[in-house]
């Protein structure tokens, strides 16, 4: 028998007020997905598809309007939020760190709320430092915005480590990120998501960064999902906007081929 | 003699350890108490808009009232609440002073800290308030360590303007007893000294920008986490409030108060009264700049102990009266409605400060006006003007009634420049007091009141219920009854309008003093 999912999304629908009329907008409709133990799940889709959403109302960010939310077997409406948030890493996007905290304190601050003795959360952020590749003696009591965008993505995600979570929930990571950092830090990432058997869920719209970094990825388009599957799986895939992103990254991929392969012949 | 070395600079500077101290205390607190309500109130209301709008459209509100008739407001409201308490639960507090200051001027502090508090607040970037409950924060903890944080510089700010504003008004609040920096600037007003208005006016700047600092290097601390500027700052607060209670824990506690209205006689009258106590060996300080009603309640309750003040005044204003008993008559009764208030009248000094119609004497000459009746005739085409209160008090409806008065114009004056203007041709008439010293100087006429349309205004001595039965008290203040004529009386108004070192109330109370017999 298989694993229960660690994360487990069933029929789930959530709208908003659109904040001029009557009329709502929905979100997510009638969303169901699993997501097993150890997966790098990424959700690709165009802003306003309802990705982040999805995110939102794993760690109760947002609740549900229908549909249930499990984690770890958990319905998320019938644990406190608080708690759930503290055993879940979130990295939101463009790091989301405390301007006023030095980089200590914003690594430090899960730890600090489940209440870790002082001495074990400065422990935990020197080696968080040094997981992120961060140079302790140089970063440690520096405030954000004296850090460059990859360094800071590098605290968010050293910030979400923090409490040892078994969960990974990033919201486009590093999408404000130059092309050589965002690669870099996907790569260090997805090697510590594996050293650290983490189960992460990326949502992001760069189908290129999903298809380099998840084990499985699904597509949302109008507040469902229309796609889910491997990569190879998504390229077999007949739904024409599924085709349509993934022409992109194919035909990068296909001019690179050929510009280097000349390149090699001449 | 140079500016510097005038001795009106010693004067005011013995006032400044009480004042400032009685200023610091009355603003800090203020300060305090508004910081109290108002950043609670602002932390709740923030993410409502509807209690947000009520909450700064009050606080607006009473922005719009003028800082002295906020103040005056309280006393009146809290005399009431205090009669309630004690009819209610058995007990009552002094309206007087501290109290009424101390919560107007809360009230007054709240609209900057609000308004700052709930900019700041809500001007946090989203994402991070997100970001907080992402990493698991209670509301509270978000509230802590990561709103208010970034909110500070704001409400630093606002705070800081409070600050400021507070100890600019308190200044107001010594009409209603509270002594402030504001005396210096009262009693400068009403007896011309420029120099005493001038030392109020930079103190109280002086405080407001040394407290606005302190309040800057706290919150440079707090939000560069540098523990010096915090402790700098708090000590620099701590210190001042400590100084200035050092003086009023040090200094004796006065067993004899002695009230003074807003104008110059009644500075140089409780001067003499206070002189005099000293003299019979009696410890004896002045509350001076008190309102007009508010001086007699706070007789009335024992929060002064004497003062001089008009039967007519007491007559029309205090108790309502109407009809127009002649002078005997009508202190005879004053004398035994007051008893019944346990309020005693020891007696008259003697002289009449009432009010007369008043215009030059050439003037009055040339129209041949000499009396009210004369005037009558004439009015239609002049201007008359009043001090702030004359044209809604009784006398003037008496005048009008009895006379058949109509003006041109009519206008309110600060009644120091009356004189002037009336002297200068300004105005045609004014309504004067009789014992002002420069209608002789301007050589102005009193026109003569037939119809007996204004009432008698002898200044008569009154004693505060618990200094019914002191002997010491009275028989230090007999000497003085029935001895000042209004000619001395107008003699003493004029040296104390006048400019120079010998025109503080003390200096001519010294005068007078000698003038009517006094060894």
């Amino acid at each position: 028998m298989a694993l229960a999912p660690l994360i487990a999304y069933a029929h789930v629908r959530k709208s908003f007020d659109n904040g001029h009329d009557a009329e709502r907008v929905t979100a997510v409709d009638d969303v169901s997905l699993d997501i097993a133990a150890g997966e790098f799940l990424a959700i690709v889709g165009a802003s306003g598809s309802g990705k982040s959403t999805l995110l939102r109302l794993a760690n109760r960010l947002l609740a549900p309007d229908s549909g249930r939310v499990l984690v770890e077997g958990e319905d998320v409406r019938e644990v406190d939020p608080v708690r759930l948030r503290r055993r879940m890493g979130y990295v939101f996007q463009s790091g989301g760190l405390f301007p006023h905290m030095r980089v200590a304190d914003n690594i430090a601050v899960t730890p600090r709320l489940l209440g870790w003795p002082a001495a074990e959360v400065a422990a935990r952020v020197d080696e968080l430092l040094e997981v992120v590749r961060l140079d302790r003696s140089l970063h440690r009591d520096r405030l954000p915005h004296e850090l460059s965008g990859g360094q800071q993505q590098r605290v968010g995600v050293a910030r979400a480590l923090a409490a040892r979570p078994r969960i990974m929930l990033m919201d486009e990571p590093f999408g404000a990120l130059d092309p050589l950092t965002r690669d870099n830090l996907g790569e260090e990432y997805r090697a510590l998501h594996r050293r650290l058997a983490l189960t992460t869920v990326m949502v992001t719209h760069d189908m290129t960064a999903a298809l380099l970094l998840a084990d499985r990825i699904a597509v949302m388009r109008a507040g469902r999902v229309v796609a889910q599957g491997q990569p190879a799986e998504l390229s077999n895939n007949n739904e024409p906007y599924v085709a349509q992103l993934l022409s992109t990254p194919r035909r990068q991929a296909e001019r690179l081929n050929a510009l280097l392969a000349g390149a090699s012949a001449g | 003699m140079s500016f510097l070395s005038d001795p009106r600079w010693r004067d005011a500077a013995a006032h400044l350890p009480d004042y400032l101290g009685s200023h610091v205390q009355v603003s800090l607190a203020a300060l305090a108490l508004g910081l109290v309500i108002s950043l609670p109130l602002a932390i709740l209301a923030r993410n409502h808009a509807v209690s947000r709008g009520i909450l700064l459209g009050l606080a607006s509100v009473v922005q719009t009232v003028p800082g002295l008739a906020l103040l005056a407001l309280f006393y009146p409201l809290l005399l009431a609440i205090a009669s309630l308490t004690l009819r209610w639960f058995g007990f009552d507090f002094s309206a007087f002073g501290f109290l009424p200051a101390m919560l107007a001027l809360a009230l007054y502090s709240m609209l900057p800290v609000l308004r700052n508090t709930i900019t700041g607040l809500n001007g946090v970037d989203p994402a991070l308030l997100e970001a907080a409950q992402g990493v698991g924060m209670t509301p509270r903890q978000s509230l802590f360590t990561v709103e208010l944080p970034l909110a500070l510089p704001v409400i630093m700010a606002g705070i800081r303007t409070s600050a400021v504003w507070v100890i600019g008004t308190a200044t107001l609040s010594t009409p209603i007893g509270q002594t402030s920096l504001g005396n210096y600037i009262f009693a400068g007003l009403q007896t011309q000294n420029w120099v005493l208005v001038l030392f109020g006016c930079v103190a109280s700047a002086l405080l407001a920008l040394a407290v606005d600092q302190f309040l800057t290097l706290i919150e440079r601390g707090l939000r560069e986490r540098k523990r010096l500027h915090t402790m700098l700052g708090s000590v620099g607060i701590a210190v001042l409030v400590t100084a200035t209670l050092i003086p009023s824990t040090a200094r004796a506690p006065s067993t004899y108060v002695v009230g003074a209205k807003t104008f110059a006689e009644q500075y140089v009258l409780s001067a003499l009264i206070e002189q005099r106590l000293q003299a019979a060996g009696l410890q004896a300080s002045t509350r001076e700049g008190l309102g007009s009603s508010v001086i007699f309640q706070a007789l009335a309750a024992n929060n002064i102990d004497v003062y001089v003040d008009y039967s007519g005044t007491l007559w029309l204003n205090q108790f309502h009266r109407t009809d127009m008993p002649p002078r005997e008559t009508l202190l005879a009764e004053l004398k035994e409605i007051l008893a019944k208030r346990d309020i005693t009248l020891l007696g008259a000094l003697g002289f009449e400060n009432a009010y007369a119609l008043v215009m030059p004497r050439q003037r009055a000459d040339a129209l041949g006006i000499h009396s009210i009746t004369d005037l009558a005739a004439h009015a239609p085409t002049l201007s008359l003007a009043g001090d702030y209160e004359f044209f809604s008090r009784p006398e003037w409806a008496a005048l009008q009634k009895a006379y058949g008065l109509s003006f041109r114009a009519q206008r309110q004056m600060q009644p120091d420049f009356m004189y002037a203007a009336v002297a200068s041709g300004d105005v045609d008439v004014i309504a004067g007091y009789t014992s002002e010293g420069r209608i002789k100087e301007y050589d102005l006429e009193t026109l003569a009141d037939p119809k007996h349309a204004i009432p008698p205004y002898d200044a008569v001595l009154l004693l505060a219920p618990r200094r019914a039965h002191d002997a010491a008290l009275q028989e230090a203040l007999k000497p003085l009854l029935e001895r000042i004529d209004i000619a001395t009386m107008r003699e003493a108004n004029l040296r104390a309008s006048g400019s120079n070192a010998n025109s503080s109330p003390a200096s001519v109370a010294r005068w007078l003093w000698q003038r009517i017999g006094g060894q």
